[in-house]
């Protein structure tokens, strides 16, 4: 990657964090009720920062992330409450022509599923270039090169022989490649990846991981990755957001919550693993019950009802998310609050 | 990015030329028999439509009176002498007024789909795009559409029009053009409508909108294209429902202004001699049903090559 290249050593910064959420809320009114899919949701983002989002099915991680990027579907859904501010930027406040300018351009979106997520009868080239030409006026030439710079980069061999393939000509794992050349097209400050390896195989994963984690280092972009997959968040976060039922219940750099979870949820997911040194013929653990339904739900926490550990002030009163011990480290959790009955 | 593979120069084989949705959709159309004659039926209508006046051995008005008069008054037979298809009663060459017709067939199949396409697929898009309220409004004006006697309508319309400059317009043909489309875009709608309903919940158009595209570029480049295959079918077989409007009209007296004539008008005419002269009938009549047969058989391959999920299943 030759001397010259465009990138964003230097990112100027015009916040503390580059992306901070506060008090998300947004809920979906459905003819059953409202669900509050994300309830109350606060963190950062800081700049060139890779911070996981992981939960299992449900628990709002997705609708988060198309939060951000104002993507929620309206109706049902709505951002009822909250700021999101994006580099300075209040997001909630832009109207929809000025979002249409960030999106593509300042905040890069990887889906879960590459197969769906490419036109079919348009070539590579143009869904490529589609953003660059949306965003950044190039001329048709310079476009065309910068197209199959980043094919190249993203490594598809024989890049400029390949503009002209239709996406049903490329693998799953190559569609995954287009489809992160597209979220880098206009050098983002921030890519919400949402599930980007649930659809490919094992290998393939861990090619893209490794693809997407050189490419935000190379370019200094900030990831939000979102999976339920807790092997990827450890292999390549920064922080983790352990979110359940629309709230995060936990969060803290990699280190502190795999070596020290405070919350029973992220104990059960980390015990939930299967590890190397199991015994042959033993059970998957699992934790017992279902996520709750978000409508109306309980003024308690969300997990008790799954929790082995519960009692009766579970049950009563929502706890909040307290320090466990640093500044990034936090859970809500009363029993490994300080004087809990948890150690 | 040591794992990202790395093919070794040589190796790499393309197992393909890249193709297109078009051409493999054109290589299915080639495979199919019945599409390939209906092809070379709507081509060589084509032909007699643009150099029908050219190769027609009269000019369509022309009378020749001379011959009618040597052979008794009557209508010429096929096979007379500089009249390979015989002529009429006022001795006008039967082959080169069929020719003629041809050129209006084929204006009638080719405007009255664009004024379909015009009209159709902008309110189909709109309805689809925004659904809601719009949709519900523009979807009950094509109900009131689509619930009207066609016919009717185009006869209302034309008899009220006739006096004035559209009615006069290329010799009377205009109206009809906008007649029969006014009356024929319903069903585009609809179909643009519900393509555009199923598609703009898929994946690609969310991902087209998470990287910024605009709404009018969401619709025009990535939706339509992608609904395209059934209203080329759509259009493609709308076609012979114009034409026979149109000769439908022609029959009546409604539409061409003579001495033009349109192959209806032609029908019309030789109707009188049925009994002694078939072939002022028979001729334009199987005129018409070429091209009809023409342009369903067509349709129909084109249904088949752009969707080959379909085939075999009707």
């Amino acid at each position: 990657m030759s001397a010259e290249e465009p990138g964003r050593r230097n990112v100027e910064r015009k916040a503390e964090h580059l992306l901070q959420v506060r008090g998300l809320s947004t809920h979906f009114f459905t003819p059953d009720g409202v669900v509050q899919a994300v309830d109350d949701v606060t963190f950062d983002v800081g700049y060139g920062e890779t911070l996981g989002l992981v939960g299992e099915s449900g628990c709002g991680k997705s609708v988060t992330a198309l939060s951000i990027a104002r993507l929620v579907p309206d109706p049902p859904g709505r951002i009822v409450a909250g700021q999101i501010l994006f580099d300075g930027i209040d997001i909630l406040k832009l109207d929809d022509d000025e979002v249409r300018k960030l999106r593509g351009k300042e905040i890069g979106f990887i889906f879960q599923d590459p197969l769906t997520s490419l036109n079919p009868t348009l070539t590579i080239g143009y869904q490529i270039a589609e953003s660059i030409r949306e965003h950044m006026g190039l001329p048709q030439k310079a476009a065309r090169d910068r197209v199959v710079e980043l094919l190249s980069k993203v490594g598809i061999p024989r890049a400029k022989d390949r503009l002209n393939d239709y996406p049903f000509q490329f693998s799953g794992g190559m569609r995954q490649r287009v489809m992160i050349a597209i979220a880098l097209s206009c050098d983002p400050k921030l890519i919400l990846a949402d599930e980007p390896t649930t659809a490919l195989d094992v290998t393939i994963q861990a090619q893209i991981l490794e693809l997407i984690q050189t490419l935000s280092s190379e370019f200094h972009t900030a990831v939000l990755m979102i999976t339920h997959d807790l092997g990827i968040a450890a292999g390549m976060c920064h922080r983790v957001n352990v979110m359940y039922a629309g709230r995060i219940v936990e969060t803290g750099t990699v280190d502190e919550l795999f070596e020290r979870p405070q919350m029973p949820y992220a104990w059960g997911l980390l015990d939930s693993l299967p590890r190397i040194d199991d015994v042959r013929g033993d059970r998957l653990r699992t934790i017992e019950g279902m996520p709750p339904l978000l409508i109306r739900p309980a003024e308690a926490c969300r997990f008790n009802p799954r929790c082995i550990y519960a009692r009766d002030v579970c049950r009563e009163k929502e706890p909040s998310l307290t320090s466990r011990g640093t500044d990034t480290h936090m859970a809500r959790c009363w029993g490994t609050e300080p004087g809990g009955w948890i150690s | 990015m040591a794992t990202i593979s790395r093919p070794l120069p040589g190796q790499v084989a393309r197992p393909k030329a890249s193709t297109g949705l078009w051409r493999d959709a054109f290589g299915r159309l080639r495979k199919n028999r019945l599409a390939i004659l209906g092809l070379v039926l709507v081509f060589l209508l084509l032909m007699a439509g643009i150099f029908g006046p050219i190769i027609a051995p009269w000019p369509y008005q022309y009378q020749d009176l001379k011959a009618v008069a040597a052979a008794g008054g009557g209508p010429l037979p096929p096979g007379s002498p500089g009249h390979l298809l015989g002529t009429d009663q006022l001795g006008r060459d039967l082959l080169s007024r069929l020719l003629d017709g041809a050129r209006i067939s084929v204006t009638v199949a080719l405007v009255v789909q664009l004024v379909i396409l015009v009209i159709g697929v902008p309110i189909g898009a709109l309805a689809g795009w925004f659904g809601g309220r719009l949709d519900n409004l523009l979807m009950r004006l094509t109900d009131v559409i689509y619930a009207f006697p066609d016919l009717l309508f185009i006869i209302l319309l034309s008899v009220a029009f006739r006096d004035t400059l559209l009615g006069q317009a290329v010799d009377g043909l205009l109206l009809v053009f906008v007649a029969i489309g006014l009356t024929s875009w319903v069903t585009v709608t609809r179909l643009v409508r519900g393509q555009l309903l199923a598609l703009k919940e898929t994946e690609f158009v969310e991902a087209a909108r998470a990287i910024g595209v605009s709404d009018s570029r969401i619709v025009t480049r990535h939706l339509l294209p992608n609904g395209m295959g059934p209203i080329i079918v759509a259009v493609t077989l709308g076609i012979p429902g114009a034409i026979l409007a149109e000769a439908t009209l022609a029959y009546i007296g409604i539409g061409v202004r003579a001495p033009r004539a349109s192959w209806g008008t032609l029908v019309a005419e030789g109707q009188k001699f049925i009994r002694s002269e078939p072939h002022l009938v028979l001729f334009p009549a199987i005129f018409i049903a070429l091209a009809l047969i023409g342009f369903t058989f067509l349709g129909d391959g084109l249904r088949d090559a752009l969707d080959p999920k379909l085939k075999g299943k009707q």
